[in-house]
């Protein structure tokens, strides 16, 4: 079945901005068509918040502080259902409690986008300082299998883009997304270009169809809105094609939780993202992401200048994960390392998808990288 | 009228999943017949509700838009739903422990925000669902599951409770009273603003059973007894009011609007 | 029997029960001011004595078996 991208302007005049991190994710938002957000002030995500309250003003959307982040992403399936995009940005103590509403996302298929913009945890941790640790909680958080999209941006620009290919993913196949921003990228002021047009993204409605199973290739069904005559039977309980609660039966439990798996799954190559780096030739493979794959950049290129065949795999997308690009990474270096402001969670996650020696370079002093302690914890293990 | 209703709701989920005698299969009753008197639409309604028996009441049962979401998180999802398409007649069907335990925090906010929708509130004074435990609205002294030697946490006065977080409706009735009860769902419903109905609805299984009801009449019984109209209780002294429940409208047509 | 206007035909109330949806709650046998319902003699295929209409000519049209069914198995013709 055809389905429908289309170009739209630009929110913003097309130019260039100097703008903060959060602030472009907000603006990524209103350009891919977000015209509902509910959120709790947390920081440092509230900047998103407060420009999308501006924003949406401006441009006839709703906006709503809820009480709670549980609230939060309540509504921001409430609203979806009811025709939106919609959207909600946090901090891990806010996916913390947001995760049984993620988990209802996945389960119902209501596109939605959630921002993550991460910081020193676990718990309360250091609110204004960065961190990587929410990576694996997107995507194991909720009990059950939950397949989602997740980016990690590394710039203000990525912070715009992403979240429009991300809303884009989200009603392309109908799940939960994520912007797995840090405090560093978020509050960072850089430059960012905006173009003519954007290319968008719009959930697909055929009346008279399930909106809950197809056999369709896609995997995705269409989604109609409440008010519009479907009888629509939105459930988190397990349920056949139309939405009527199927909680003893087998097969329906089965195909569901298959579908909802493989509608990712089968197509991520279009989602799954990767930047190359200096990688002909590489023999030292370094894998980053979000703001810590700057300091690594510089790192691999400090490398090359001392004849260490070094070179940087950037994961620009996190969920579903970069398997191939990872193996084959795996098959022409003799270690790879992952520097990450964890203490080692996606370094555990390449370790499945090859014996080469993976060397996890973790940071959790509430600091971003510099390239050198990159180039030293290489060196060290070097020998 | 019964024809009507008949119409409203998906025949192939009948016969209902809840016990003989339980209380909400009246309150669902009552609540297709508040529609259909109001000649409203099933097209420009929105069910929502969240889990445990009550919540069961519009889903899958009305043949309506409803969204059946998370335990004590029906309002939350409602006030999405409702901001975003106010043309969506909303009403939140749910339970006692749902709405006004894990869900009370998006009780009071909706109800400070005047948000215009109706909750009714199937107050049944256990969790059923899960074999009877004690909830935030049992009576003391009261047998469950989790009070096996009578339950000593006072209850919510949940009236007082959304009335005081700023609701512009409040009523409370037995599903025992079944015409004053659709007649205050019709107001309920048709209340711009944030409307509040408790449905006093009796779980005889749970409740019933550890409770000296042997029947669900018995437990109906005790309802038409043991309620009190409001615009009565005024003439009465204390002394004929203890151990009464005062029902009728609480709180009746007050602040107009609301945030939608 | 009540006297009725000249000309005027009694028209009796007339009650359904569909015994798919009812669970034998008995509500409405109890709650009918006049004893028109009577449980039967035999046990149904789902365990219980299920409803019967012992004395359809006592009943007044009240409704309070049918507001007070919780299956809506319960359906009453208005008599007049």
């Amino acid at each position: 079945m055809e389905r429908p991208w289309k170009k739209i302007k630009s929110a913003l005049p097309p130019g260039w901005y100097f703008m903060q991190g959060d602030e472009a994710c907000a603006e990524g938002a209103i350009a891919a068509g977000c015209r509902f957000y509910a959120g709790y002030p947390i920081t440092p995500a509230s900047e998103v918040m407060i420009r999308m309250v501006q924003r949406l003003a401006e441009v006839g959307g709703v906006f709503i502080q809820m009480e709670d982040e549980i609230g939060s992403i309540s509504s921001v399936i409430g609203a979806s259902w009811a025709g939106a995009k919609a959207m909600t940005a946090t901090s891990g103590p806010g996916i913390s409690l947001m995760t049984e509403g993620i988990g209802y996302a996945v389960i119902t298929e209501t596109p939605c986008l959630i921002v993550d913009v991460q910081r020193a945890g676990p718990s309360t941790g250091q609110a204004t300082r960065p961190a990587q640790g929410d990576m694996m909680q997107v995507k194991w958080g909720s009990h059950g299998d939950n397949e989602i999209v997740a980016f990690a941006p590394w710039s203000v620009q990525e912070m715009y883009d992403l979240t429009i290919k991300a809303f884009n993913f989200a009603e392309r196949f109908r799940v939960p997304a994520f912007i797995l921003a840090d405090e560093a990228v978020g509050h960072l002021r850089e430059t960012l270009v905006v173009k003519e047009e954007v290319e968008i993204f719009d959930r697909f409605k055929v009346p008279h169809l399930p909106p809950f199973d197809t056999d369709d290739p896609s995997g995705v069904p269409p989604m109609p809105a409440f008010g519009e005559g479907a009888n629509l039977l939105v459930t988190g309980s397990t349920h056949d094609p139309w939405g009527f609660r199927k909680t003893a039966d087998s097969a329906v439990q089965a195909r569901l939780t298959e579908r909802l798996v493989r509608k990712v799954q089968d197509f991520k190559s279009e989602i799954i993202e990767t930047e190359s780096h200096l990688l002909e030739g590489a023999e030292i493979g370094v894998v980053a992401y979000g703001f810590t794959a700057r300091a690594a950049l510089q790192a691999v290129k400090s490398l090359r200048q001392e004849n260490i065949r070094a070179g940087l795999l950037r994961l620009v997308s996190i969920w579903p994960f970069a398997a191939e690009a990872i193996s084959a990474l795996g098959q022409r270096c003799q270690a790879i390392f992952v520097p990450e402001m964890n203490r080692g969670q996606i370094a555990s996650e390449l370790k499945k998808y090859t014996t080469t020696p993976v060397i996890s370079l973790p940071k959790t002093n509430g600091e971003v990288f510099e390239p050198a302690e990159i180039v030293q914890g290489i060196r060290r293990n070097l020998g | 009228m019964n024809k009507r209703i008949f119409q409203m709701i998906n025949t192939q989920a009948f016969p209902t999943p809840f016990c003989p005698g339980c209380g909400h299969g009246i309150l669902m009753g009552a609540v297709l017949r508040a529609i259909a008197e109001l000649e409203y639409d099933m097209k420009q309604m929105l069910f929502v509700s969240g889990i445990g028996c009550a919540a069961w009441i519009p889903s899958p049962h009305f043949k309506a838009d409803t969204l059946h979401t998370l335990h004590g998180r029906a309002i939350a999802y409602a006030t999405g739903a409702k901001l975003f398409n106010p043309r969506l007649k909303v009403m939140v069907i749910s339970g006692d422990g749902d709405l006004t335990s894990i869900g009370g925090n998006h009780l009071i906010h909706a109800a400070r925000r005047n948000m215009d929708m109706t909750v009714i509130c199937a107050n049944n004074a256990i969790y059923g669902m899960t074999g009877g435990q004690v909830a935030s609205t049992t009576p003391l002294g009261s047998v469950t599951t989790t009070t096996p030697h009578g339950n000593e946490e006072p209850p919510f006065d949940l009236c007082k409770l959304v009335e005081a977080a700023g609701a512009t409706y409040v009523a409370r009735q037995p599903v025992a009273t079944p015409l004053p009860l659709t007649r205050i769902l019709k107001k309920a419903i048709v209340h711009q603003g944030f409307s509040f109905v408790e449905v006093l609805s009796p779980c005889p299984t749970h409740f019933g059973r550890r409770n000296a009801f042997r029947t669900a009449y018995e437990m109906i019984k005790a309802l038409r007894d043991g309620c009190i109209p409001v615009e009565k209780a005024k003439g009465l002294d204390p002394a004929e009011l203890q151990g009464k429940v005062l029902v009728g409208e609480l709180v009746g047509a007050g602040k107009k609007g609301g945030r939608t | 029997m009540r006297k009725l206007k000249e000309g005027r035909k009694k028209k009796f109330a007339n009650i359904q029960i569909n015994q798919k949806w009812c669970k034998g709650c008995y509500i409405c046998l109890e709650v009918c001011p006049k004893k028109v319902f009577e449980k039967s003699k035999e046990v149904s295929e789902k365990g219980f004595n299920p409803v019967l209409i012992a004395h359809l000519d006592q009943c007044t049209s009240c409704l309070q078996c049918e507001m007070l069914c919780p299956d809506l198995a319960i359906q009453v013709e208005k008599g007049g």
